[in-house]
């Protein structure tokens, strides 16, 4: 044993002290981790496919040529609907040709904008619903485990209807005549990426 | 200078004891109260489900508003008590997320109901969150204080959001809230999926 050794000072033992004094709380696990990532996620969910996105544009488009009130009563309808196809996917409840149901109504609603065609309310929110329960029933398919549910399905449904803002806010140009020609060229093309899908989906 | 002993090492060691009991809880750094607040803004159900009776008060007028903001908050406060309490609470759940849908399609519909009933709906969905909400705060080693937090944020959202509804009369912001309740009501269905899907 060396004589001159000298016991350890507080010195020595401060900067540990110090740390352990500064050490997180890591153990507060569980505190509502992950949060953003379900709302994240459930946001880019309905963004994630093209024929997701060009469908409930065209909702949009097609509520803004047929005036009020359908310009909001579909967008209300659509993401209720949606909610009952994605309640089914969940269940695991099968729902035969999603994909061909998907890219149908691409076609349909793209076909509806081009022809500005003028369906009684009615009508036009039984089309919407019906294409509403294939798209919801895709994502209910598709939800990732392990997220939050409820603001998955906040972001999810949040989603949808800005998307449906973002057709209406398009479809206003129509106050201008060339404005009228340009959305019903948009609705030639979202019915053109309709049978695009289509397509790929028979394949 | 004397070197720390063993008793010294152990006392810092114990200042780093991670605060595992306070999990599910969120915890603001600033109190019970303020934790209480804070469960209240990061429980989206809750959350939502309030905002929709604040919104379905609020299209009812003035009355049904100042109704829902008494009711809510005393219902909410006394279940939470009673949740807090007892030694066992049944799983309810379910009936919050049914609350969502049913709320929600009552604002996205626009019905028009008597002040009273709303009151009495908005009383429904305090009873059953209250009360997962006391049983929430037992089970995390919380108690009163935390659920006055909840409590108090719950009546200044009531109070804000029906106050804020009361006088739209311009069709666009009458639609925005319609618009809002299909969302709820939305969620309220897509939950519903999840909560069978877990049963």
């Amino acid at each position: 044993m060396n004589p001159n050794r000298q016991p350890p000072t507080t010195s020595a033992l401060a900067p540990l002290l110090l740390a352990m004094v500064l050490w997180p709380v890591a153990a507060w696990a569980h505190v509502e981790s992950g949060e953003a990532g379900g709302f994240l996620s459930g946001m880019s969910h309905p963004v994630s496919g093209l024929d997701h996105v060009v469908a409930m544009i065209a909702v949009g488009l097609w509520g803004a040529q047929l005036g009020m009130p359908a310009i909001w009563i579909l967008p209300v309808v659509f993401p209720m609907l949606m909610a009952i196809g994605g309640m089914l996917g969940l269940l695991g409840a099968p729902v035969p040709g999603v994909e061909v149901g998907i890219a149908l109504s691409a076609v349909a609603l793209g076909a509806l904008v081009l022809g500005r065609v003028r369906l009684p309310l009615a009508a036009a929110m039984i089309l919407v619903g019906f294409f509403a329960i294939f798209h919801g029933h895709a994502h209910g398919t598709e939800l990732q485990p392990g997220e939050n549910a409820t603001l998955y399905s906040v972001g999810f449904v949040i989603a949808t209807g800005l998307l449906h803002a973002l057709g209406i806010a398009i479809g206003l140009i129509q106050r201008w005549r060339l404005g009228g020609v340009v959305l019903q060229a948009a609705g030639g093309l979202i019915m053109a990426a309709g049978l695009y899908f289509l397509w790929r989906a028979l394949q | 200078m004397r070197r720390p002993g063993a008793a010294a090492l152990l006392a810092a060691g114990l200042l780093v004891l991670p605060g595992a009991a306070r999990a599910h809880l969120v915890t603001s750094g600033l109190g019970p109260y303020y934790d209480g607040a804070l469960h209240l803004l990061m429980s989206p159900v809750d959350l939502l489900g309030l905002v929709a009776v604040a919104l379905l008060a609020g299209r009812q007028g003035a009355r049904a508003g100042r109704l829902t903001v008494m009711m809510l908050p005393a219902v909410w406060l006394l279940t939470g008590l009673a949740g807090l309490t007892a030694s066992s609470v049944p799983d309810l759940a379910w009936l919050g997320t049914a609350a969502l849908l049913v709320l929600g399609l009552l604002v996205a519909a626009d019905v028009r109901l008597a002040p009273v009933a709303v009151a009495a709906l908005a009383a429904a969905f305090a009873a059953v969150t209250g009360l997962l909400n006391g049983a929430a705060l037992a089970a995390a080693g919380a108690g009163a204080p935390t659920l006055v937090g909840i409590v108090l944020a719950v009546l200044c959202i009531a109070m804000l959001g029906s106050a804020a509804v009361v006088p739209l009369r311009a069709l666009w912001s009458r639609v925005a809230v319609r618009v809002a309740g299909s969302w709820v009501a939305a969620v309220g269905m897509l939950m519903l999926g999840w909560t069978l899907q877990a049963a």
